[in-house]
């Protein structure tokens, strides 16, 4: 059987992890090309309805990654984006979804290798878990039933 | 009771306020919010187990703001909500006369405010005892449980925004479930919207709860939301050692942060 092959979003903060993702590309480290990376100015602008509707939109997974704390280059954005996750995250556990679809991370400009292990392992975390088909089911509840009946 | 009417009445009559806001009773037995302004009809105002609705939603209120100095009567749900207004300056305090009423039902002279913050400082706060009993018994669940239960939930709800409305802390003039350039919700009753706005309500409010219960009172179909946004309220408080409503000057949980905030899950 060929294997399942995730799809990935990356929420990448600009002056951070999206340098870090072109390092990864100058310096010619391989990575998994399951992942579509977004530019975002700083992780302080990730809101989580970007993620949901991520999913909603066919994702299996999510990258969240931003400056690593202190060196935001807005000082505090990804400080107040690290509680926001934190808050996400536990509601998502309360409303038993599963938050392990949801990688954060922490990549600098300087840390091209770091990036290129966090989507392999994040692809592999997404493969094991499969295709993020309770979401889909939610998205396509009512049209299937509306086709069936007309 | 008659301590309240009378309280009321001085207040009227001096102009000390132009309004004030309180429960009387209304029809089958239940009690409504009633808007005194003329002193010789204080004597409507009630207080029992049956006032349960958080009065705080009106202080926001334009047609409310437009009295100028308001009194209200201030169980404990109520003083917590105004101080989460005034922090958030959403009410002037200097325009607020917080009517407290203690545990016990009777009346608490507060002179100002600063003293509503003294009274709630010495209260222990947290979720009512029969819904953090309910929350225990959710987190004890397996994930796939918790989803079974909410997607069941949820699916019911039709969107009427009953529980944005009853929510003093809910006041934005444009909701994000309003806004359709982009559309972040669907706006038909659908399970995906249904739990997106869920989601946005409860992440909204997330630290700015205080646990009064008034959007699972307000739900015409008895969704138990309101364990939602009190879960997060705990969840604040163990991650971020915040309450909401205990201080005038303190900063919502996700309005603010610390340098060491402590998380186990980013990479």
């Amino acid at each position: 059987m060929e294997q399942f092959e995730p799809k990935l979003v990356a929420f990448v903060c600009n002056w951070c992890t999206y340098a870090g993702a072109d390092l990864t590309g100058t310096s010619r480290i391989k990575y998994a090309t399951n992942v579509r990376i977004i530019r975002f100015p700083c992780t302080g602008r990730i809101d989580f309805m970007l993620i949901s509707k991520a999913f909603a939109n066919g994702a299996d997974g999510v990258i969240v990654s931003g400056c690593h704390p202190n060196d935001c280059h807005y000082t505090s954005g990804n400080f107040h984006a690290r509680r926001r996750w934190m808050s996400f995250n536990a509601m998502l556990t309360f409303m038993g979804i599963d938050p392990d679809r949801i990688i954060f991370s922490w990549v600098s400009a300087a840390e091209g290798a770091k990036w290129a292990d966090v989507v392999n392992q994040s692809v592999e975390q997404i493969r094991k878990l499969g295709p993020f088909t309770e979401y889909q089911k939610l998205v396509q509840s009512g049209i299937e039933e509306e086709n069936f009946n007309g | 009771m008659d301590n309240l009417r009378q309280k009321a009445k001085e207040l009227l009559e001096s102009k000390t306020v132009n309004l004030v806001i309180g429960y009387e009773n209304g029809t089958n037995g239940k009690a409504r919010a009633v808007f005194i302004t003329d002193p010789e009809k204080t004597g409507k105002l009630i207080y029992d187990e049956r006032c349960k609705q958080n009065l705080a939603v009106y202080l926001n209120k334009h047609e409310v703001k437009h009295y100028g100095k308001i009194a209200i009567v201030a169980p404990l749900m109520v003083m917590r909500s105004i101080l989460v207004l005034v922090s958030e300056c959403q009410v002037k305090k200097e325009n607020i006369v917080a009517l407290g009423i203690g545990e016990d039902g009777s009346l608490l002279d507060f002179p100002s405010l600063e003293v509503v913050e003294k009274y709630v400082a010495k209260i222990p706060l947290g979720n009512p005892q029969s819904d953090q009993e309910i929350l225990d018994k959710l987190n004890a669940m397996t994930m796939e449980q918790r989803r079974a239960f909410w997607q069941n939930e949820l699916e019911r709800c039709f969107k009427c925004y009953a529980c944005r409305a009853a929510c003093p802390m809910c006041y934005c003039l444009r909701c994000t479930v309003e806004c359709n350039q982009p559309q972040w919700i669907s706006a038909p009753a659908h399970p995906l919207g249904n739990l997106e706005w869920h989601m946005l309500r409860t992440m909204h409010l997330t630290g700015r709860c205080v646990s009064c219960g008034d959007c699972g009172r307000a739900c015409p179909l008895n969704i138990p939301i309101h364990l939602l946004t009190m879960q997060q309220a705990e969840e604040a408080f163990h991650m971020f050692g915040v309450r909401a409503g205990t201080s005038m000057k303190a900063e919502s949980a996700l309005s603010t942060y610390k340098p060491d905030d402590k998380e186990n899950f980013i990479l």
